[in-house]
């Protein structure tokens, strides 16, 4: 049986540095996987090969059996895969509500001449597109926001609207990158709250993520990169204790786990 | 479409309508151009204002236009309105190709590209490339234009068939830029990278937004072709084209009504110094830079004009494709 995404020695490197080299690991069906590694350690390059945003090296990646590696961005989403960013990049100067519409673009079909002319399945579809983008506020806990301006939201606020856009694609795996940065420790139950129930709806999750305790609660499996490799793999009990990790990663911040 | 916008353009069609019996040839004549620089304006939005990639070579787009209309005309004696879609449908094409290679250059070198194109087109009408354009001289002899068997000779019938044309024009532009296809070029402009991510194919809608300003631009091309019976390279000058990247930037990016003001003031407004004689060019730049510093978003700034409450529609959000909201914090 072979799982929705399989990384099979990945390599990217940048001139002489490897940012990436030889990573391998599965995403389970149904599963919330984390990827951890101090900073620097190639998380995010490793996400960026998954959704296309960087070429890869060396190596194949596999979504649904079908390679994915090298295709462009577009077509990813398209595929199944939508992402958060590190960074958040939403479009700040437009409302909640379009920014969740961004996400319902590629399910969506009306091109130019019926955008210009509006025929009745446009309408019906436009109009679909919105009820389906609110619900996804709704499900985010934004239901009240839709009409403000992203930027006028609060920090994980927007954190939580990224993920809302993400979901209006209708993805069968959401890449969280770091969707705790920034958020006080409330905001961090509610988000593994909202990742257990984005489970529930039988998205797969595979996410980036500093907050040990948020690791440790919302994940099945933990893959661990240091300098680019892959040193671990495992349960979260299994990885808390593997002597590699502790002395790679955990050993330096005492308690936090 | 809110009320006062509405309202606005009620108001502003019935002030044309009624323009005639106020105004003397001259004056109708003035309008009648801006109405064409409104056209053009509301080309070049969809391209710099809403999916924000710097074009300033779109008089390029409009001599193509142009040409087309006025070479289908004269030699092959296509009705001058007949050849509207056909010379619309060949600026496109030049667009798409001529954007092709250099559409993922961003910002300023884009700007470059596009002057660099715009002069391109112009020279090339100079010296009668394939003996079809008529050199410095251009083309003349161009129809006027005939709407139901009635010729459109007089400013004040081409005041109503060019803003007849303008008002179409805002209404599918209004349109557009209020489902998919506009979306998708308003995250382009906002953020590409993130636009890409959330599965908007940005390479293809940068091409499409510079074939479908192409395509209106060529269109106004056409009318201005049958107003003026004349076409000449000098009317397409690289002048022209920073007057359009004017009039999008003072009206106000990406807005339509801002657009719409912003060309309208820029045609007008000299005719209005026009007793400063020399001076009103220094008056007019002086306005345009205090413009930019006291008000940067335009004239008629976009925020706030296009996604309301009346938009969201539909009853109260029932999560249809997801489960009841649950309590959380675990």
């Amino acid at each position: 049986m072979s799982a929705l995404l399989e990384l099979r020695h990945v390599t990217r490197t940048f001139g002489g540095l490897t940012a990436v080299g030889d990573v391998s690991f599965d995403v389970e069906q149904g599963s919330v996987v984390g990827l951890i590694g101090p900073n620097g350690a190639g998380k995010t390059t490793t996400f960026n090969l998954i959704t296309g945003n960087y070429k890869v090296s060396r190596g194949t990646i596999a979504f649904e059996g079908r390679p994915i590696a090298n295709r462009r961005t577009n077509r990813i989403v398209r595929l199944g895969i939508a992402r958060t960013f590190q960074n958040i990049r939403l479009f700040q100067q437009l409302t909640a509500v379009e920014n969740v519409l961004a996400g319902r673009h590629c399910r969506t079909g009306a091109g130019l001449v019926a955008s210009l002319l509006w025929p009745p399945w446009q309408v019906r579809e436009e109009r679909a597109a919105v009820a389906r983008a609110r619900a996804e506020l709704e499900f985010v806990g934004l239901g009240g926001r839709a009409l403000d301006l992203a930027k006028n939201l609060a920090y994980g606020d927007q954190r939580r609207l990224e993920i809302a856009r993400a979901l209006a694609a209708d993805p069968k795996l959401l890449v969280l990158d770091e969707p705790a940065g920034g958020m006080n420790e409330h905001e961090t139950d509610e988000l593994v709250g909202l990742i257990g129930r984005i489970r529930a709806r039988g998205v797969t999750v595979l996410l980036i993520e500093h907050d040990m305790s948020l690791v440790m609660r919302a994940c099945e499996k933990i893959v661990v990169l240091v300098y680019g490799e892959k040193v671990a793999e495992g349960p979260p009990e299994a990885i808390q204790r593997d002597p590699r990790v502790i002395e790679a990663y955990l050993g330096t911040e005492e308690g936090v786990a | 479409m809110s009320k006062r916008l509405l309202a606005g353009y009620a108001l502003g069609a019935v002030a044309l309508a009624l323009a005639p019996r106020f105004l003397d040839a001259y004056q109708v004549d003035v309008l009648n151009s801006a109405g064409l620089y409104v056209l053009l304006a509301l080309s070049l939005n969809l391209i710099l204002g809403d999916a924000g990639l710097f074009n300033m070579g779109h008089a390029a787009f409009y001599a193509v236009g142009a040409y087309t209309a006025a070479i289908l005309n004269t030699r092959f004696e296509v009705p001058i309105l007949w050849a509207l879609p056909a010379s619309g449908a060949v600026a496109a094409l030049f667009a798409v190709l001529v954007a092709r290679p250099v559409i993922h250059l961003r910002g300023d070198y884009l700007l470059v590209v596009t002057i660099g194109l715009g002069e391109i087109v112009r020279i090339a009408l100079v010296n009668d490339v394939g003996g079809y354009t008529g050199g410095s001289n251009g083309i003349f002899g161009i129809a006027r234009p005939e709407l139901f068997g009635a010729k459109i000779r007089k400013p004040q019938e081409f005041l109503f068939l060019i803003w007849g044309f303008v008002a179409l024009t805002v209404f599918l532009f209004h349109r557009l830029e209020r489902s998919r296809f506009g979306r998708a070029l308003t995250y382009l402009r906002e953020d590409p990278v993130a636009a890409e991510g959330s599965g908007i194919d940005t390479a293809r809608y940068r091409l499409l937004a510079f074939g479908l300003g192409a395509a209106w631009a060529g269109m106004a091309g056409t009318l201005y072709a049958s107003k003026m019976t004349i076409i000449s390279p000098e009317s397409f000058s690289f002048w022209e084209s920073v007057q359009l990247f004017l009039m999008v930037i003072l009206g106000g990016s990406g807005s339509i009504p801002g657009v719409i003001i912003g060309a309208t003031i820029v045609v007008v407004m000299p005719e209005i110094f026009r007793d400063l004689a020399s001076a009103r060019m220094l008056f007019f730049g002086l306005v345009m830079m205090v413009m930019m510093i006291i008000r940067p978003q335009g004239l008629l700034p976009v925020r706030g004009l296009r996604f309301r409450k009346a938009h969201l529609a539909a009853p109260p959000p029932a999560p249809a494709a997801s489960p009841a909201q649950a309590e959380v914090s675990p």
